[in-house]
């Protein structure tokens, strides 16, 4: 599907319509945080400057500075950079695994579905926030443990959508053509079943990017978050909440900014859900 | 259930206990020598096989002893069992607001598809559903303890228990929680609705109230049921985060504490409680939806 097309298949959906805006706005202003003339969002200024008070050097501070008298604005936009550049990476990655296992489960089968189901359900039985904890804990709070910890999270939950998917598409005609042919199971796997899977599974993506995101950022917030000093929405809630009562723009901020965001997201997907459903 | 249970504590005993000196180092502090750690691991049978420890483990932790907390010097059963009542008690709050709400909404919502009254619920519902914990809790304090005064900002309980200090960390859970029970119930109300046998109903002439809540409610609410059982697991995510927000003394907070301390016994028995929480209301739901819906009653 061509980007023309994919406008217009969105736009039959006002939810989706806005939801896209949002996500957009956000996706932009991460794209272009270098290029805005910006303070560096980890340099201290002027501390607790409430919003839109006048700077030193006769700028703006447009959503005033925090605790630390670094610039709101520009630590909101490169935390949205950064939020969106783990997020995107942790939920590819979960994605990755998810769909592989899934091919393999649904297509093959058999004891590879027996093994692969059953460790799964071992993966779900944790309550995701426990499965984040205990990993983290253990193997430390970085970059990397973020996303393994996302993808032994998500990636079961990926796994039994595309089985289930996987099930019902196997048993197409085209599916026999291919087998008929003599394709091999691979090919079949991703030539033939997965473009065919793609609906329920860009719907699922939406949702469980913004839910990423929101991971990323509670883990900021309760300390097990990506390390500092590069700012993190979580991180900034966490350290400027006992200061609310006579600076509450500093937490406040970074609240709004994430709920818009993952609000993008889900409206996005209830959107496409709404568009699919119709056709 | 009880195969998921043992290699759910299997996978933790051997990801924390393999390495025996590091426990030792962990419990002893990090500026004990070698010796000292080799002493102890001997007087607390660590030089046992592992298959050993792990039973020996597993049986002590089932009878409700987790060994001793390394950063409270106590007992774990001493704070682990007072800090999940209180969970409990937060959860239980919780549950008797948000489940008789998002019902009401989303049989309302489902009614009739499409009209106004579903559209509005259904995007509040994803409003609600899009602001995280911390958010929420970040914007509820600014209202109501910074700027209006009327609500205490921490639920510490310091002095016994109180009611308005359970008002906001229960309130940020159920706006976050609600939504999703209203949309499944929606979803599945909206089902219903179209089904022949209410269009049967309806065209026998019966009143419209007795449809609903006699012929399309029951059928309506088996799927929330599911929803709303497994929904415990799903709070507890929000249950750490609150409880971090309002320092409130709660199962979330110890288990996070003693991973950021890296104090493994109450991890352990954390982690187990909060698993076996998770499976038996997995477990719970199957029965019950095998119970109330008796289309796929097994033989």
């Amino acid at each position: 599907m061509g980007l023309k097309k994919s406008l217009e298949y969105i736009s039959e959906s006002r939810l989706a319509m806005i939801g896209l805006a949002l996500v957009l706005f956000w996706v932009v202003l991460a794209v272009i945080a270098p290029l805005l003339p910006l303070y560096d969002p980890n340099t201290s200024l002027e501390a607790f400057k409430k919003p839109l008070a006048e700077a030193k050097d006769g700028a703006t501070y447009w959503l005033g500075t925090d605790h630390k008298g670094r610039d709101m604005m520009s630590r909101v936009i490169f935390g949205a950079q950064r939020v969106l550049i783990w997020a995107t990476m942790a939920t590819g990655i979960a994605y990755f695994f998810g769909i592989l296992m899934g091919l393999v489960a649904g297509y093959v089968g058999g004891w590879w579905d027996e093994i692969i189901s059953f460790v799964s359900n071992v993966l779900l039985s944790f309550p995701v926030i426990v499965l984040y904890i205990v990993i983290i804990a253990y193997l430390g709070a970085t970059g990397f443990n973020i996303v393994l910890a996302v993808t032994f999270a998500s990636a079961p939950g990926i796994m039994r959508i595309v089985r289930g998917l996987v099930l019902d598409l196997k048993t197409r005609e085209y599916v026999f053509a291919a087998q008929s042919r003599g394709e091999s199971a691979f090919f079949i796997m991703l030539v033939e079943i997965l473009p065919n899977a793609r609906g329920p599974l860009i719907v699922d993506a939406c949702l469980r990017l913004g839910y990423t995101i929101i991971t990323i950022a509670m883990l900021g917030y309760i300390g097990l978050g990506l390390p500092p000093p590069d700012p993190d929405w979580g991180k900034m809630i966490a350290e400027t909440q006992p200061l609310g009562s006579f600076a509450g723009h500093m937490a406040i901020v970074p609240a709004v900014a994430i709920s818009s965001l993952v609000l993008g997201f889900n409206l996005l997907a209830d959107g496409l859900r709404e568009i699919s459903l119709r056709d | 259930m009880v195969l998921i249970m043992t290699v759910v504590s299997l996978v933790l005993f051997s990801l924390f206990e393999t390495d025996k000196l590091a426990v030792a180092g962990k419990v002893l502090g990090p500026y004990s020598t070698t010796e000292q750690r080799e002493i102890w691991l001997e007087k607390n049978d660590y030089n046992e096989p592992f298959v050993f420890r792990y039973a020996g483990w597993a049986g002590n932790a089932i009878q409700g002893d987790f060994g001793q907390s390394i950063q409270l010097r106590v007992p774990v059963a001493d704070v682990l069992w007072p800090r999940l009542a209180n969970t409990a008690i937060l959860a239980v709050v919780v549950f008797a607001v948000m489940i008789p709400l998002s019902l009401t909404l989303g049989v309302l919502a489902g009614l009739k598809e499409g009209s106004f009254q579903d559209r509005a619920i259904s995007t509040v519902s994803v409003i609600t559903t899009s602001v995280p914990e911390f958010a929420s809790a970040t914007l509820l304090s600014a209202i109501f303890v910074f700027w209006l005064g009327w609500l205490p900002g921490t639920s510490a309980m310091t002095s016994g228990f109180r009611l308005d200090e359970i008002v906001l960390p229960a309130s940020v859970l159920i706006i976050y929680g609600f939504g999703y029970i209203a949309r499944m119930t929606r979803a599945s109300m909206a089902e219903v609705m179209t089904s022949p046998y209410i269009r049967t109903a309806i065209l026998k002439g019966l009143p419209y109230r007795r449809v609903v809540f006699w012929h399309a409610l029951r059928n309506a609410l088996i799927t929330p049921f599911t929803v709303i059982v497994l929904h415990l697991n799903w709070l507890l995510s929000g249950v750490v985060v609150v409880e971090v927000f309002f320092a409130y003394k709660g199962f979330g907070k110890l288990l996070l504490d003693a991973s950021l301390f890296g104090d493994i016994y109450v991890i352990e028995a954390c982690t187990l409680i909060a698993v076996f929480v998770a499976v038996a209301s997995q477990y719970i739901s199957d029965l019950g939806y095998t119970l109330l819906n008796p289309r796929i009653r097994f033989k």
